[in-house]
């Protein structure tokens, strides 16, 4: 074991804003891509369900009726 | 099942029909590695590596520093890889690929950064230099930048996976000058400590503890690209048939998942 304490390992001999900034960084980081992640997974089944919806009533119909869209970018 | 059946079955993975579900399959089981890969590592890191002789514990930023870097540096040679063979071999699913791989790729480039300022600061005094090392890496993120921004902005699919493609191909001309400029120029930034044709010029814990970091980023990238790339697929393939069902099962999950709540 490296450490003599609790406060000795939280003080890492003085560089703790520097070691602690990279880990927190770090996991808060790839913490929020895994919530973008599946957010994008949710968001993405409900658009297309809508768009495949929209889309099919719409077959044999000439007005069209309102655009749903499929994707992200055409909001 | 006989053999030559089977061989076909693998080549069928590479069909975004089949290929999805398989992705879905694999990825917890990647991101469970990951988990107890960064465990294993974390402890390695800061219970069994010894204090440094010469920098103290600030080197403990060591165990994310370097895995973030080699994962910029590969994910960005992957991307090249995949945006090759799309271009070659005309699989869309390939471009998809290395579009789902950019952003984490670009996390890892930012946190390359973001750990190597905070380990300037303290034993360089500058949390910046422009050196070469440090510069081509920060021109690796703007590639990132780059490369995401172009292929979001551009509406037609075609054109932004192709797009995309060339600045991924053009972009990994400057990995290798990424990873040999502490050779060829004067660094402050020091050289390699980890290579194929020396020995380790570190405490044996140390470089465990790196390895094991650097394999749990791999299987946490694995695990995470797999993940993006499901939705975007469904996206590409939408007027298919298989999506449609794909997409129904959803449904009929989250209705049920919503009755066990309630």
């Amino acid at each position: 074991m490296q450490w003599e304490s609790w406060s000795a390992f939280w003080d890492m001999g003085g560089a703790a804003i520097f070691v602690w900034g990279s880990y927190a960084v770090t996991f808060g980081l790839l913490a929020l891509e895994l919530v973008l992640v599946f957010q994008r997974r949710r968001d993405t089944t409900r658009r297309l369900l809508r768009w495949r919806r929209a889309v099919g009533k719409e077959v044999g119909k000439h007005d069209g009726g309102e655009f749903e869209p499929a994707l992200e970018s055409e909001r | 099942m006989t053999t030559s059946e089977r061989s076909r079955s693998v080549l069928r993975f590479a069909s975004p029909q089949y290929f999805y579900p398989l992705a879905g399959k694999l990825a917890p089981w990647f991101a469970a590695l990951a988990v107890v890969l960064t465990l294993a590592g974390l402890w390695l890191g800061f219970f069994v590596a010894p204090t440094d002789a010469t920098q103290g514990e600030v080197y403990r930023v060591i165990f994310i520093h370097v895995p973030a870097a080699w994962m910029s540096m590969f994910i960005y040679l992957v991307m090249a890889f995949w945006s090759a063979v799309g271009l070659v071999m005309n699989t869309r699913l390939s471009f998809v690929m290395s579009q789902a791989l950019a952003p984490t790729g670009a996390i890892f480039c930012f946190l390359a950064l973001w750990t190597g300022a905070l380990w300037g600061k303290p034993t360089w005094g500058a949390y910046w230099v422009w050196d070469a090392r440090l510069t081509s890496q920060l021109l690796l993120l703007f590639l990132y930048f780059g490369f995401i921004a172009l292929t979001r902005a551009i509406e037609d699919p075609r054109r932004a996976d192709r797009a995309g493609a060339i600045i991924a191909l053009v972009g990994a001309v400057n990995v290798p000058i990424i990873y040999f400029s502490v050779n060829w120029w004067n660094t402050l930034h020091q050289g390699a400590s980890v290579s194929l044709t020396k020995a380790p010029s570190m405490a044996a814990t140390m470089l465990a503890g790196m390895l094991v970091m650097a394999i749990a980023a791999w299987m946490y990238t694995i695990a995470v690209v797999l993940w993006r790339v499901r939705p975007m697929i469904l996206e590409r393939e939408r007027h298919t048939e298989w999506v449609g069902t794909v997409l129904e099962k959803e449904l009929q999950a989250v209705a049920a998942n919503k009755g066990g709540r309630a």
